[in-house]
């Protein structure tokens, strides 16, 4: 699809995701959630006792949570159905062939790692945070976006045998 | 007026529900715009493509110029949004441990959903990564993170208000900025893949 009007109709559904939840779209929030429910499913006491995780678990009810999981429940739906009508249904690995598929899923793994850490201490990813923040002329999306793609041309020259 | 859920005019279930739906919709394109692609994502940092900054762009000033009108004419007020709040310190160096992310891994949160889904063995293990970062953050966030991450606050703050700007002209220089910048990259692409066959 066009790179313009993809981007278009992700804006419109941002608007939409405003307009009813007043939230943006998010994907690495879903992610913690995963995390919270695991440990506290695991320890509860801990969970409820360690500050990370004690401002999520218990009985303090939190709909923005629930609702960033079901955005993401729809986001898997959305790319599967994309995907099906596009016939790009394919268990494969994602890589230019110069690199080994062993190199990849460790630069993939080392890679994830540290979006993990980055989302948590910049407070949202590059959707959630970046994205959205954007949308409605937040600060926040501005810094993000100047962390993320500013950060990305820096260091871009010492990965590139990863790529090119 | 909008927004709904936070003025409690819709129930929390219907938000979900919705919720949902907005999802399905921001996979669906996410995955037609070819974001399960990584050596496409990574394009952006080498300039033999650009589908990333085109998407991105066209999102968020879609996005921005659509949410001025709704606030400007009162059918929704904007701030009454869960509004991102501004902690410019960790956002930063976030951003900037992002960027090692997105290098090395080739995605980010979001297009790795859809890649693992959609059966990109390494959007797997990106997500599974990500899993692991953020339990490796959780356990470590007293003793590393918790002065760092609540370091440089500074509330609600609209870029367009701390520039001393209106919101209206800001959004202008904004779409201006990316017009230039649509323009720039086909031709940077343009040069970048005439000397040199890059796999997509």
């Amino acid at each position: 699809m066009n790179s313009y009007l993809a981007g278009i109709f992700i804006g419109l559904f941002m608007v939409l995701a405003y307009y009813f939840s007043g939230e943006g779209l998010g994907a690495s929030g879903a992610l913690k959630s995963v995390v919270v429910a695991s440990v506290d499913a695991v320890n509860h006491d801990y969970a409820s006792n360690a500050s990370f995780f004690k401002a999520r678990v218990g009985g303090e009810h939190s709909p923005a949570k629930t609702w960033l999981v079901f955005e993401v429940l729809g986001v898997i739906a959305g790319a599967i159905i994309s995907a099906a009508f596009a016939g790009r249904l394919k268990i494969e690995i994602g890589k230019p062939t110069h690199i080994t598929n062993k190199k990849r899923l460790i630069a993939a793994l080392i890679g994830g790692a540290l979006f993990g850490i980055g989302s948590q201490l910049g407070r949202g990813c590059t959707s959630g945070m970046v994205m959205s923040g954007m949308g409605v002329l937040s600060l926040s999306g501005f810094i993000g976006l100047i962390g993320i793609f500013g950060g990305g041309y820096i260091i871009a020259y010492f990965f590139r045998k990863l790529w090119i | 007026m909008g927004p709904l859920f936070p003025q409690e005019l819709i129930s929390e279930e219907i938000n979900i529900l919705i919720g949902f739906f907005i999802g399905i919709g921001f996979g669906f394109f996410l995955e037609a715009a070819g974001f399960t692609n990584t050596k496409k994502l990574a394009g952006v940092f080498y300039g033999y493509d650009f589908v990333v900054l085109k998407v991105f762009f066209s999102a968020a000033i879609t996005a921005a110029i659509l949410l001025f009108f709704l606030n400007h004419f009162g059918i929704m007020d904007i701030s009454l949004t869960f509004y991102p709040k501004t902690f410019w310190i960790p956002t930063l160096i976030g951003g900037f441990i992002m960027a090692f992310g997105f290098i090395i891994g080739g995605f980010c949160p979001g297009t790795s959903i859809c890649a693992a889904v959609t059966g990109k063995i390494d959007a797997m293990v990106f997500v599974l990564g990500a899993i692991i970062g953020i339990f490796a953050y959780a356990f470590s966030f007293d003793a590393l993170w918790k002065d760092l991450r609540n370091s440089g606050a500074m509330g609600n703050v609209n870029i367009a208000e701390w520039m001393g700007i209106s919101d209206g002209l800001f959004i202008l220089l904004l779409t201006v900025v990316a017009a230039v910048a649509f323009f720039a990259v086909t031709i940077i692409q343009k040069k970048v893949t005439a000397n040199r066959d890059y796999e997509l």
